[in-house]
């Protein structure tokens, strides 16, 4: 589904934040990527949308070469691939409902099957009572939860997820880590970066840890 | 097809609500100045195209010592002269009786005192030489080259005019100049969702469709607006300008552009419009990219 070959990333500046990983995930597969803070977890993960492009190596999505996509190609990867940060990135003026409606809005959905989808995405994570909300009026486990259903709203075949759980309490973490497991069980392929050792290791999932640039 | 109506729809509600009143009534004002100055000299034009613009000249005739028939015979024997017409004192004088207020001076005077005159048409352009010639002519008492003060008001018309141009293509340059940055700070307000847009997939086009529909509508709406304001201009002009010509036994006032002319001025606007917008979204939708 997603694999890595001799990655290398290296930032304007001279910064190198990856250097040769290689790896791959299967479809359906959850996988967890670890490592210290600035390990390289989130450029690795900003290379898979073409958030980022790579210096070396070439990254393969569904058997495309991601760094040789046009411009004009980007967006319909990106609607493959759902993406939740660590700080969110949710629109606070408007409501909870419109933010997950946003990647809908251009798909070709008609107006009623784009309404129930975000409905459905909404209640996948146990917020559809809170639809009206603004997110800042929500708790940070919320808002999180607010993001993965705009992530999945257009039902991507791979859910990115970086630093999911930085910010929360245990109990609001592990709730967000069931969501994914509960999505990879129905089929998606998941990547979740984090520090958390601990965490993962309840999880029983495969683990890629990167240390200095590189896959252990 | 119906999903693309649906999004244009959007785009188009969207591009509406970022219609800036204050850029409109900006481009309104600035787009009335050439405008206006177009419906003005469109009606003078109007005015002037009536007067002659042929090479004529007229030859009054001293009453005592013309030999009107060797006169005549020698003007159309001259190769610079292309017809000849002979106006008798009698025809010159029915001719004023039709001009507004002469009739009554007429009467006064009791007796007609207009000469016979020849009315020459040159071949030639310039008429000023032949003019100094015909005047030296034995039994010719004065010359008058008639189109020459017409052609000058004809001339002027046309400096007045290109003017009229630069200005418009000077203010035309401002609409794109005004546009394109409502549009670039427009977009710099809206830098989060653009960011999140392009993180979830939305397409460069889709993004910016708005942008273009708020530039596009912005220029129709100050089309129309200069449209208004030169209507309402000339109608006040009108109002003093009938008294004035009224006066002179004219019924001259100031026309409005013509139906093309005033679709012309919106169409212009709104074009202009969408290409600030269009250079704007260039630059600046592009340059922001979630990192």
């Amino acid at each position: 589904m997603v694999s890595f070959s001799a990655v290398a990333k290296r930032y304007p500046g001279g910064e190198e934040a990856l250097r040769g990983v290689t790896f791959s995930v299967d479809a359906a597969e959850l996988l967890f990527i670890t490592g210290r803070s600035g390990a390289g977890k989130s450029t690795l993960l900003k290379l898979i949308p073409a958030i980022e492009r790579p210096s070396a190596g070439t990254v393969l999505v569904n058997g495309q070469n991601v760094a040789a996509l046009k411009r004009a190609a980007i967006p319909y990867l990106r609607r493959n691939v759902g993406l939740v940060f660590q700080d969110q990135k949710l629109l606070y003026d408007r409501s909870v409902y419109d933010n997950v409606m946003l990647p809908l809005s251009f798909s070709a959905h008609p107006p009623k099957e784009a309404a129930r989808r975000a409905r459905a995405a909404l209640d996948k994570v146990g917020l559809l009572a809170r639809e009206k909300a603004n997110p800042i009026q929500l708790s940070g486990g919320e808002q999180q939860r607010v993001a993965i259903a705009r992530a999945v709203v257009n039902r991507p075949s791979i859910l990115l997820a970086d630093e999911p759980t930085a910010n929360l309490d245990a109990d609001s973490a592990r709730r967000i880590l069931d969501i994914f497991v509960e999505f990879n069980q129905v089929g998606v392929t998941v990547l979740i970066a984090t520090h958390d050792h601990e965490l993962v290791r309840e999880y029983g999932k495969r683990v890629v840890t990167l240390e200095a640039g590189r896959a252990q | 097809m119906k999903a693309w109506f649906r999004q244009h729809a959007q785009a188009f509600g969207r591009g509406l609500a970022r219609v800036g009143l204050l850029n409109v009534l900006v481009i309104g004002v600035a787009l009335a100045l050439p405008a206006g100055g177009y419906a003005l000299i469109e009606s003078l034009h109007a005015v002037s195209g009536r007067l002659a613009l042929d090479p004529q000249i007229s030859l009054f005739l001293d009453a005592k010592r013309a030999d009107t028939d060797a006169l005549a015979a020698a003007l159309k024997r001259d190769a610079r002269i292309a017809r000849v017409r002979f106006v008798p004192r009698e025809q010159a004088l029915k001719e004023l009786g039709t001009v507004q207020g002469l009739p009554e001076l007429m009467a006064a005077l009791g007796r007609n005192p207009l000469p016979d005159a020849f009315v020459v048409t040159a071949r030639e352009e310039s008429i000023e030489p032949l003019a100094a010639e015909l005047a030296k002519l034995p039994g010719v008492a004065h010359v008058q080259a008639d189109a020459l003060w017409a052609r000058r008001l004809g001339s002027i018309a046309r400096v007045a005019r290109m003017g009229l141009w630069l200005l418009a293509v000077l203010l035309g340059v401002a609409l794109v100049a005004v546009t394109f940055n409502t549009i670039r700070l427009q977009i710099l307000t809206q830098r989060d969702e653009i960011e999140v847009s392009k993180l979830i997939g939305a397409t460069d086009s889709f993004i910016g469709r708005p942008y273009y529909y708020a530039g596009l509508l912005q220029g129709l709406a100050g089309g129309l607006l200069a449209l208004a304001v030169v209507a309402i201009s000339l109608a006040l002009l009108n109002r003093e300008v009938r008294v004035l010509s009224e006066s002179y036994g004219s019924n001259f006032r100031f026309d409005f552009l013509s139906a093309g002319d005033a679709f012309a001025v919106v169409l212009f606007a709104g074009l202009l419009g969408w290409a600030g917008a269009h250079l704007s979204v260039r630059r600046h939708l592009r340059a922001i990219e979630p990192s």
